[in-house]
């Protein structure tokens, strides 16, 4: 197969596949897991739960005061590798340009300098992140094989975008389906493993936040 | 070898003197990425008076190639160079037509034997091959015979290189490249639709100074012009690099000369010379006079899809995938839904209260 044949493999049928796996299991997770419903709070509400559960949803961007004090590789490399993942995938103009061409949505991007010391400061963050969790025997434990394979997942994609943009190795239209391709890996993936925290992030702060307003406490 | 008018007094008959010839040369010497120093060699290897035959073959094309060399209204100095060296037979620019020109095309080949340069543009149709004959004989036929005796094979052009046009799904004509018949030869790939005139030139000034191709790369094309992409010589890079990009052919961004990537250029993965040598005798090329590049030089860039939609972005997924998709799951997860609810449901039912009396230890 040439490259430009994987490329448009990779463009075509391959992305079809990837965005219909991601589409159908994030859709999935959340129909089902809003369909679990919560049992009813018949206790009289004595705060909003709603605009605490929102507030939550924002505030824990943030650590906890003395958190970071407390693990400062986790909470710093945690937010490094967050903040860079976010600027590489959603200001990169390449990136832009294909959302804006499948959704319209547009928005103005960074210079291709920013994203590219951005991928190099979250692939140090991940791998940073990697060797902390693998030296605290506790983070040990709890670590499962596919945790590991989301971190490969999510790491593929920004090497093989670092080597695309500053062309390393490889013909440029090889690079660019390698990319497009890892890209789909990590899609199909997403859902299923513990990846969708992306999504569900959201709906786990809401109900955390939403039950402690309701009691009339902070979250 | 065959004896033909000398070079110089050609070009001067054409108004070009002995040192735009010279500079020529050395431009040439340079898109070669040759030293310097070869140029006084270069131009006498064009010069010579007896020098090796060159057949010129047209199969499924356009003329677009011909065109490119030609410029049809003034003759470029790549034509004037490639008639005088030797063109020994072309279709569109030799006198002769029927059993006379396929006279000449047999003669140079019987006189050249073991030495002659074949040109080909245009891709010979496998499925039948009806679609494309010259003198009642098929392409495949009149190719393998004049290869036969050929020192080097040039495929002019996408559609000779890679299939071109003519091989575009569902490739009715069962077209396929030179390279892919030719096996016991040396081919060199000159891709683009059409390819840049002083490639063509640059290639046959090679073959004629030292008596061999140029090196190639792993499509069969010369490093020297096909070693970069446009997007790495592109004069509108530093727009990309800063993130600024036309998004529409008249918007503020185009006006002032930013990236056309938006655009759908392909300059990213297009490999040819064209953001250097460019067209016209070095006045322009696509993106200057704000287009897209099209990757014309690209294998199968036919089939690629649009060519204003951006190289990044994906064309398998459309609103109707989606919706599918999203019905499908919203679907499932209600069924996923339903029977957790039902499992702990009897799950409640059927627990089996602990008592005390199970914790005890028993003796
Ligand atoms: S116009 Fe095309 S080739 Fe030039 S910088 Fe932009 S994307 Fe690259």
């Amino acid at each position: 197969m040439s490259s430009t044949a994987l490329l448009l493999w990779a463009k075509g049928p391959g992305f079809a596949f990837a965005a219909a796996v991601f589409l159908f299991g994030v859709t999935l997770r959340v129909v089902e897991m809003l369909w679990l419903r919560r049992r009813p709070d018949r206790s009289v509400a004595r705060g909003s739960g709603a605009l605490q559960g929102l507030r939550t949803v924002v505030s824990r961007f943030l650590p906890a005061p003395g958190l970071v004090a407390r693990s400062p590789v986790v909470h710093v490399g945690g937010m490094v590798f967050h903040l860079g993942l976010f600027a590489v995938v959603f200001l990169y103009g390449p990136h832009i340009a294909a959302i804006r061409g499948m959704t319209g949505l547009d928005w103005p991007g960074l210079p291709t300098g920013a994203i590219d010391g951005a991928t190099v400061l979250t692939i140090a963050a991940m791998i940073v992140l990697l060797i902390a969790r693998s030296k605290d025997p506790v983070r040990r434990l709890l670590t499962t094989g596919a945790d590991h394979l989301a971190w490969t997942a999510t790491l593929l994609p920004l090497l093989t975008g670092f080597l695309l943009v500053n062309r390393v190795a490889l013909p440029f239209e090889t690079l660019l389906a390698v990319h497009l391709l890892s890209v789909e890996l990590l899609l199909v993936l997403f859902p299923f493993t513990t990846l969708m925290h992306a999504v569900t992030f959201a709906f786990a702060r809401y109900y955390a936040g939403a039950i402690a307003g309701r009691k009339g406490a902070h979250s | 070898m065959s004896t033909k008018p000398a070079l110089l007094p050609l070009l001067d008959s054409h108004g070009i003197s002995r040192r735009d010839f010279t500079k020529y040369c050395t431009g040439l010497t340079a898109a070669m990425a040759l030293a310097p120093a070869m140029a006084p060699r270069v131009a006498e290897a064009l010069e010579r008076a007896r020098r090796p035959s060159v057949i010129w073959l047209s199969f499924q094309e356009c003329t677009g190639c011909t065109e490119s060399l030609t410029r049809a209204d003034a003759p470029s100095l790549e034509q004037l160079i490639l008639s005088a060296v030797s063109l020994d037979y072309h279709h569109t620019l030799q006198a002769a037509a029927g059993h006379g020109a396929e006279t000449a095309r047999l003669k140079a080949m019987a006189e050249n034997a073991g030495q002659y340069l074949v040109l080909v543009d245009g891709s010979v149709p496998l499925g039948d091959p009806g679609y494309s004959t010259i003198a009642g004989r098929s392409n495949l036929d009149i190719l393998h015979e004049t290869v036969a005796g050929a020192a080097a094979v040039v495929a002019i052009g996408s559609c000779a290189a890679f299939g071109g046009l003519p091989a575009a799904a569902p490739n009715p004509t069962g077209a396929v490249s030179i390279g892919s018949l030719i096996t016991d030869k040396p081919v060199v790939n000159l891709p683009g639709c059409p390819p840049i005139p002083v490639v063509m030139t640059a290639v046959i000034a090679h073959f004629l100074t030292f008596g061999r191709l140029p090196e190639l790369d792993s499509l069969g094309r010369p490093r020297a012009f096909y070693g970069d992409t446009i997007h790495d010589r592109c004069y509108r890079r530093a727009f990309y690099d800063k993130g600024l990009f036309a998004k529409s052919f008249d918007d503020e961004g185009a006006r002032k000369g930013w990236c056309l990537f938006e655009l759908g250029c392909k300059g990213p993965t297009t490999y040819n010379a064209c953001a250097t040598v460019k067209w016209n005798g070095g006045v322009s090329f696509p993106i200057q006079s704000g287009h897209p590049c099209l990757g014309c030089s690209q294998p199968d860039f036919w089939d690629a899809g649009s060519f204003y939609r951006p190289l990044s972005q994906p064309w398998g997924a459309d609103g109707h995938l989606a919706a599918n998709a999203v019905a499908a799951g919203i679907g499932i997860g209600v069924a996923a839904g339903m029977a957790a609810i039902e499992a702990k449901k009897r799950a409640a039912a059927e627990r089996q209260p602990v008592t005390l009396a199970d914790l005890e230890v028993k003796p």
